[in-house]
């Protein structure tokens, strides 16, 4: 798996909620929860097997202008996929 | 008085009924009979309440949860109920049809029992022929794709096993290992001087984690829990009496921690007579030791009593009689030598009582 090809996804059972309760969205794992900050969970969303990391880069530059630079969002994506929460 | 936070997971012991006999099993001496079992109806209820209060995570344990034939409907009304749900199994019972139904109800994931590395020592400890069953619902739930944890319980019969088990977790692809020392309450309790490991043993298995540990090679999350009859540290209590998680019993009991019941006078609530916020929040069993006001010395003006909570209330209550004391775990406590004289009494000849169903009225503990 090479950063050029690398198409992020969720892990197996990984699930995308509102936690209503708390005021936050989380991320649930098994015996995990994972709170997503700021724009965590709509580039989450993004990330669905599909797409490269170019990709779900263009789409939130492209959706939100200016709010994300393009080495944030991979740098994001990786530290996210060092804590198992992408693969 | 401030409402106290919202938990965050919920362990349904949907059943004490299991096809297994481990005698190391923390489930109550006294096993809640199938007859007063909660309704399909009632667990959703159950699921409901607590999602609404701010439960994330529920774990569909027992005994065996397979062997509640609703198991399917009781998966559904979790996840309705916006819960992440972790089917707790010894795999027994765990077939093709049985799993693409739990999955159809939209289960997030599968922690699986095992024993021994060894197919026949599993068997021994397990009290019956059912390695092979583990084996294929292993194979059943990495088809499924769905997370695969294992759970091993450690003492004197397989922790020198533990390089296998390891090897054995990644044989099977499973996601994560967790290796728990017994902790000694109901069957386990009973079982302290069969199970106890030496120190030897203990300081092999840490060594072996530690190694496993560092393998780039593998993509296992390897969880180690350390005994606290050894460490002289108590482990924090569920994360504090009343403040990360709550247990649903089969009959509809509240408990703080799984262990709980031992607490003599407790009067735990049950969802039959109250509703869960009541519970969480106002009820006299889930207040008696939340916080840190109810503490006896030393662990009143220790600088540790906001990390472990003074340890362990149904520990203190095994060794000492009294569920206020400090956990005789901590090096502190002034109950400490009884856990020091336990860890290191001599306890190779000791039997294991297996775990049964008590039978009524004239049973008698591992007659
Ligand atoms: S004295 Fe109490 S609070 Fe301090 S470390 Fe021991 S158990 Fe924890
Ligand atoms: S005190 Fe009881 S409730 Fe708390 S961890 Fe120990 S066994 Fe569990």
């Amino acid at each position: 798996m090479t950063a050029t090809v690398w198409r992020p996804a969720l892990p197996p059972g990984g699930l995308l909620r509102t936690d209503a309760a708390r005021g936050q969205e989380v991320l649930l794992l098994p015996e995990r929860v994972v709170v997503l900050h700021g724009s965590a969970r709509r580039v989450l969303e993004l990330c669905d097997g599909q797409h490269t990391v170019d990709d779900i880069t263009t789409q939130l530059t492209q959706q939100h202008p200016g709010s994300a630079r393009a080495e944030d969002i991979a740098h994001f994506l990786t530290r996210l996929h060092a804590q198992g929460c992408l693969q | 008085m401030t409402t106290p936070a919202p938990p965050w997971a919920l362990l349904a012991e949907l059943t004490h009924a299991c096809p297994l006999h481990c005698g190391y099993c923390s489930n109550p001496l006294e096993l809640t009979r199938r007859s007063t079992e909660l309704s399909t109806q009632r667990w959703a209820e159950v699921f409901r309440q607590a999602a609404a209060m701010g439960v994330l995570h529920t774990h569909l344990s027992g005994g065996e949860p397979l062997l509640r034939e609703d198991l399917d409907a009781l998966t559904r009304a979790a996840v309705d109920a916006g819960l992440y749900t972790q089917l707790v199994t010894s795999g027994v019972g765990l077939s093709t049809s049985r799993l693409d139904d739990l999955v159809d109800a939209g289960l997030h994931s599968v922690q699986l029992s095992v024993q021994h590395a060894d197919p026949p020592l599993s068997d021994t400890i397990a009290g019956r022929a059912s390695f092979r069953n583990k084996e294929a619902a292993a194979q059943l739930v990495k088809q499924r794709r769905l997370p695969l944890g294992i759970n091993v319980v450690l003492h004197r019969h397989n922790l020198d096993a533990l390089d296998d088990l390891l090897q054995l977790a990644v044989a099977w692809q499973a996601d994560r290992i967790e290796l728990a020392n017994t902790q000694f309450y109901g069957w386990g309790l009973l079982n302290r001087a069969a199970l106890m490991p030496s120190h030897e043993q203990l300081a092999d298995a840490a060594a072996t984690v530690a190694r496993w540990r560092q393998r780039t090679d593998i993509e296992l999350d390897i969880t180690w829990v350390e005994p606290d009859y050894f460490t002289g540290v108590p482990k924090p209590c569920m994360g504090g009496w009343g403040a990360v998680s709550l247990t649903v019993t089969p009959d509809g009991t509240v408990l703080p921690c799984p262990a709980a019941a031992s607490v003599p006078g407790l009067d735990a609530p049950n969802v039959l007579e109250h509703p869960l916020p009541w519970i969480w929040n106002e009820s006299p069993a889930f207040n008696r030791y939340r916080g840190t006001d109810w503490m006896p010395s030393p662990c009143r003006d220790c600088a540790h009593k906001n990390e472990d909570f003074g340890g362990c209330r149904c520990q203190a209550f095994a060794l000492t009689g009294d569920a206020s004391r400090t956990d005789p775990a901590c090096s502190l406590a002034p109950d400490h030598d009884v856990i020091t004289s336990l860890a290191s009494a001599d306890s190779a000849s000791a039997e294991v009582v297996r775990r049964r169903p008590t039978r009524r009225s004239t049973s008698t503990v591992g007659g």
